[in-house]
Formats: C-alpha cells, sequence, structure tokens
C-alpha cells in the first residue's frame, strides 16, 4: 500500500483478543519484547526512558530507547524513539525523534489496534536516505520471512 | 562498513528528500497529485504565493526530478514524475513493512 505523505505511517489490525489482554502485550515491557524482539530489563513508566537490546539476529549489538509518552489504560499507550537507529557508529541522540502511538478500541470479535508513527519529515533527510542504502535489501527481507515462519508455524 | 547493496538510484534520494522538506513544496506535489497535470495558474489559485514563488518552488522541484514542466501553447502545464515521486516513499515502506511484521507477530501472541 502507498502512502501520500512523507511524515507518517498509519496501521489497523483486527486482534481476535480482549483489550485488556492486548493492553498486556503492548504494555509489559518483556511481552513487548517478545514481539518487537528487544529484551527489555525494565518496565515501561510514564516520562521514563526505557532500554532494550535488539534479540533480532545480527543486530544484537543494538539498544533502542523508548521515552514513554502516555500510558492511558486499555486506550492509548504512546512512545518517541529513534526509528531506524542501526548504525552503532552513529549518535542518533541530537536528532528528532518519531511518536508511535498504540490506539485500542473494542470491535466485533475482539480490539482494533492502531498503530501511528509521525514525525518521518523532521529526520535529516541524510538519515532517511542512508537508511534505504543500508537496509534495503537486507533488514526488509529477513522480516518478511521471519513473519512467513512464525504464520506457519504459530 | 555496510556493503553496497544498495540498487542504482537511490543515492539520489537525499535531493528528493531536500525538495520535499517545505510546506509550499509538499502542498505542490500533493496539489498535482490530487489534481493531474495543471498550469502555474490553477496551481496559484486559492493561495496567497505569488505566481513566481510558485515557479521557484516547482523549479526546485524539478531539478530534484519530482515534477517536469511542458510548454503548451502559451502556458507550461506542471507534472509529477511518479517514478522519482516512488523513490522518496521508499524509506516509509521501509519501516511500515517492519510494523506490519511486528503487528503479525503481536496477533500470533494475542490470539494465541
Amino acid at each position: 500500500m502507498k502512502t501520500t505523505t512523507t511524515d507518517r505511517i498509519e496501521k489497523e489490525v483486527l486482534l481476535r483478543a480482549p483489550r485488556s489482554r492486548v493492553w498486556r502485550a503492548l504494555t509489559d515491557s518483556k511481552e513487548f519484547g517478545s514481539w518487537f524482539q528487544a529484551l527489555f530489563t525494565e518496565p515501561f513508566r510514564l516520562g521514563a526512558r526505557t532500554k532494550g537490546r535488539i534479540t533480532y539476529p545480527g543486530y544484537e549489538h543494538l539498544v533502542l530507547e523508548f521515552a514513554i509518552e502516555k500510558i492511558e489504560p486499555e486506550r492509548l499507550f504512546s512512545f518517541r524513539w529513534h526509528p531506524n537507529a542501526l548504525d552503532p557508529n552513529v549518535d542518533y541522540s541530537k536528532e528528532p525523534m518519531t511518536l508511535v502511538e498504540f490506539t485500542l478500541e473494542d470491535a466485533e470479535g475482539g480490539t482494533r489496534l492502531r498503530l501511528v508513527e509521525s514525525g518521518f519529515d523532521a529526520i535529516p533527510i541524510e538519515r532517511r536516505a542512508a537508511a534505504l542504502k543500508s537496509n534495503d535489501g537486507g533488514w526488509t527481507q529477513q522480516m518478511v520471512a521471519i513473519e512467513g515462519y512464525l504464520r506457519k508455524n504459530p | 562498513m555496510k556493503p553496497d547493496r544498495a540498487p542504482a538510484g537511490l543515492e539520489a534520494s537525499a535531493p528528493i528528500f531536500a525538495a520535499l522538506g517545505d510546506a509550499t513544496r509538499l502542498e505542490l506535489v500533493a496539489r498535482l497529485c490530487r489534481g493531474g497535470p495543471q498550469s502555474i495558474a490553477r496551481l496559484t489559485r486559492g493561495t496567497s504565493i505569488t505566481r513566481q514563488a510558485i515557479t521557484k518552488h516547482l523549479r526546485v522541484l524539478a531539478d530534484a526530478g519530482l515534477v517536469r514542466g511542458r510548454r503548451l501553447g502559451r502556458e507550461s502545464r506542471w507534472e509529477l514524475e511518479p517514478e522519482r515521486l516512488d523513490v522518496a516513499h521508499r524509506y516509509l515502506d521501509l519501516i511500515s513493512k517492519r510494523w506490519d511484521a511486528a503487528l503479525s507477530r503481536l496477533q500470533d501472541l494475542v490470539e494465541e
């Protein structure tokens, strides 16, 4: 699907699970890490910065940092981070962060989860171009492969 | 340190992002997207920006290969170069695919 903006990504998915279950998978940092492929040793706390180590093979040397912005029980969870901060030799701390927002809503047969990541237009242009260069064909293809594997081996 | 596996043309993306990094130019691209090829007069309509400024912005976009002008009688008609614009979307596509994969794993987890 093509986006008509260069600033944001929006996703919506119907999860066949109650809101309380989805909320836990999002806000319990260990559970979050299990599907996001990162190991967080501390819980997500409002206003805090939580660090996690990527567990995806080949990227274990990389540390993620979430600046937790909003926790509104079973409704909204949001944080800021440096997207695609995959070069250990680069200091991303001075760059603007994108905002990741998860919104939950009751839906027929489960929970509707909406994800919006916004603020990409503020990311330095050279970084965006470089991200394409270093990642095209690498990480993306591996992620697609993993997705296929998990679908076949639930 | 990274192997150079970029498909041809990707190194050229930086000027594209630079050209798009301006609210007026983004709006021009959006208008050309919605309305198809059009004249400067039509692009100027409904904005507080002068024709000269619009022309200048279109030149910047044209230099980045995002739009092109075609002479039609007395006037130029401007249109998008969809191929180049596509390159600008690839960064978002990259992140977007990762979210698809992550959300699919989340789905497996909570629907277990």
